[in-house]
C-alpha cells in the first residue's frame, strides 16, 4: 500500500532530536504494549511480524503521523487481536470504559500463489545492475516507493526468507533470497545528496533486470 | 473510512486512555489463559540484559581489540555476537557494517523501525521519528549535521534500510587516544548512536 508509513524521502518534517538518557519505555503501559506483542507473536502465535507491521500501516494515515511509536504498537495488537477472534471489542472497550479506535480493514487482494514455493537459487549476485519493478499493491510490502522504477547494483546476497507480501496475508509461504541493493541518492532523488549512497534490502520478487 | 476526522483517534490521546486500552487487552488475555502475569514480566525484563545497546557495545570493543574477532564479525555478525553469548528477538539475521576513512554507515527502517534488538536494544524515540526515516535516505549529510556529526564532503555515507529481515550494526572507528583503556573501557565509549551511525564513539578521558 502506498501509506503514510512509506516515509523515506518525504519532505517537510522537521528536526530528529536525540534526547539524551531517553528510557527504553517511558510509561509502564509502553512496556505493557511490547510484550503483548511479542507474545501474541511469539507463544500465542496470533500473527506474524509481518501482520503486526501491517496493522500499523493501515491506520487511518493522519493519526499514524501524529502517534507516537507505542501507541501505533498498541492500535496495531488491538486490531488484531480483535480480528483474529482473540478478544471482543466489546469486551475490551467495556474494560477500557471508553473506545478503543483500531486500523482500517485489510484491502481486498489479489491472490499471489495458493502453493508453497522456494526460490532457493538466487537469480542475482554481487555486482548485477538491477531495476525494482515499479508496482503497486493495496496490501503490505516491504519495497519502499521511494526505489521503486529506479536501477541499482547488487552488493551482497542475503540468505532466503519468508517473502513478506504473502506471509502479511496468508498462510501460504514463499521463501526467496533478498539482495542489499546500492542506489545511489542523486539516481533517487533529483537533489539526493553527492557522495551518498542508500544500501536497500530488497526481496528477489522486488527486481528485475535493468 | 470508518471515523469522521474530527473524532480520529490518537497521536494526542491522553496517557490515561493508552494506558486503559493496554490494561484492557492484557486483561482480557489473562482471563481467558492465553497468557500470565509471569510471561509478562519475563517478557519485559528482556530488555535489561538481554535486548541492550549494553551487548553492542561489547562486541564493538572486543571488535577493536581483537582482529580476528574483527574478521569474524564482518563476516558473519549473528555467529560473532553468540560467541559472546549474545542473541536474541530481531536477531536472527545481524550484519555489521564498517566506518572507515573513506566510508561511514548509517542505518534507518524508512517503513517502520526495524533495529538489531539484541545489540541496540529497543530504538529510541528519534529513531522512530517521520523526520528520522524520511529524511536520512535523501540528505543524510545534513540531517547528521544538525544531529551535531559534520561527516566529512570527501567521506561517503551509506545509508542501510533495513527492509528486510537483516538487522545491521555499524561498527564506529575507535578513537584517537584510547590505546591503554582495557577491553570494559572502550566499550564504555560505545553508544547507541554510534552503532546506529549518527555518532561517533566517545572521545576517552584525558585525565
Amino acid at each position: 500500500m502506498d501509506g503514510a508509513h512509506d516515509l523515506g524521502g518525504k519532505t517537510g518534517f522537521g528536526a530528529a532530536v536525540v534526547a539524551p538518557h531517553e528510557p527504553v519505555f517511558h510509561e509502564p503501559w509502553e512496556a505493557t504494549a511490547w510484550a503483548l506483542n511479542i507474545l501474541a507473536i511469539g507463544s500465542l502465535r496470533a500473527y506474524k511480524a509481518d501482520s503486526y507491521r501491517h496493522a500499523v500501516e493501515r491506520m487511518e494515515a493522519a493519526w499514524y503521523l501524529r502517534a507516537r511509536y507505542y501507541e501505533r504498537m498498541l492500535t496495531a495488537v488491538a486490531t488484531l487481536l480483535v480480528e483474529r477472534g482473540l478478544v471482543s471489542r466489546d469486551d475490551i472497550e467495556r474494560r477500557a470504559r471508553g473506545r478503543i479506535p483500531l486500523a482500517e480493514p485489510v484491502a481486498a487482494l489479489p491472490v499471489l500463489q495458493t502453493q508453497d514455493t522456494v526460490a532457493t537459487q538466487a537469480r542475482f549476485a554481487p555486482g548485477d545492475a538491477v531495476r525494482v519493478i515499479a508496482r503497486s499493491t493495496p496490501g503490505h510490502t516491504r519495497c519502499p516507493a521511494y526505489a521503486r522504477g529506479r536501477g541499482g547494483v547488487v552488493r551482497r546476497v542475503y540468505p532466503l526468507a519468508h517473502y513478506p507480501e504473502l506471509r502479511a496475508h496468508s498462510n501460504v509461504k514463499r521463501r526467496e533470497h533478498s539482495y542489499a541493493v546500492e542506489f545511489q541518492a542523486r539516481e533517487l532523488w533529483a537533489d539526493g545528496e553527492p557522495n551518498q549512497s542508500v544500501w536497500v534490502d530488497l526481496f528477489e520478487s522486488y527486481l528485475d533486470r535493468p | 473510512m470508518t471515523q469522521q476526522p474530527q473524532q480520529s483517534p490518537g497521536g494526542d490521546q491522553p496517557e490515561a486512555a493508552l494506558q486503559a486500552r493496554a490494561a484492557a487487552l492484557r486483561d482480557a488475555l489473562i482471563e481467558q489463559h492465553l497468557i500470565d502475569q509471569r510471561q509478562l514480566e519475563a517478557t519485559q525484563a528482556l530488555v535489561d540484559k538481554d535486548l541492550s545497546p549494553a551487548n553492542g557495545a561489547r562486541v564493538v570493543a572486543r571488535a577493536w581489540v581483537d582482529a580476528a574477532f574483527k574478521q569474524r564479525l564482518l563476516a558473519d555478525a549473528t555467529q560473532a555476537a553468540r560467541e559472546l553469548g549474545i542473541e536474541g528477538i530481531e536477531g536472527h539475521q545481524m550484519v555489521a557494517v564498517e566506518n572507515t576513512e573513506a566510508t561511514h554507515n548509517v542505518i534507518v527502517c524508512t517503513q517502520c523501525s526495524c533495529t538489531a534488538w539484541p545489540l541496540l536494544g529497543l530504538p529510541p524515540d528519534w529513531y522512530k521519528s517521520p523526520p528520522y526515516r524520511a529524511r536520512v535516505v535523501r540528505e543524510a549529510r545534513v540531517l547528521l549535521a544538525e544531529m551535531g556529526l559534520q561527516v566529512p564532503d570527501a567521506v561517503e555515507i551509506r545509508v542501510w534500510d533495513t527492509s528486510g529481515e537483516t538487522r545491521y550494526l555499524v561498527l564506529p572507528a575507535r578513537p584517537a587516544g584510547a590505546e591503554a583503556l582495557t577491553e570494559q573501557q572502550l566499550a564504555a565509549l560505545v553508544t547507541r548512536e554510534s552503532m546506529i551511525g549518527v555518532a561517533l564513539a566517545k572521545v576517552p578521558p584525558t585525565d
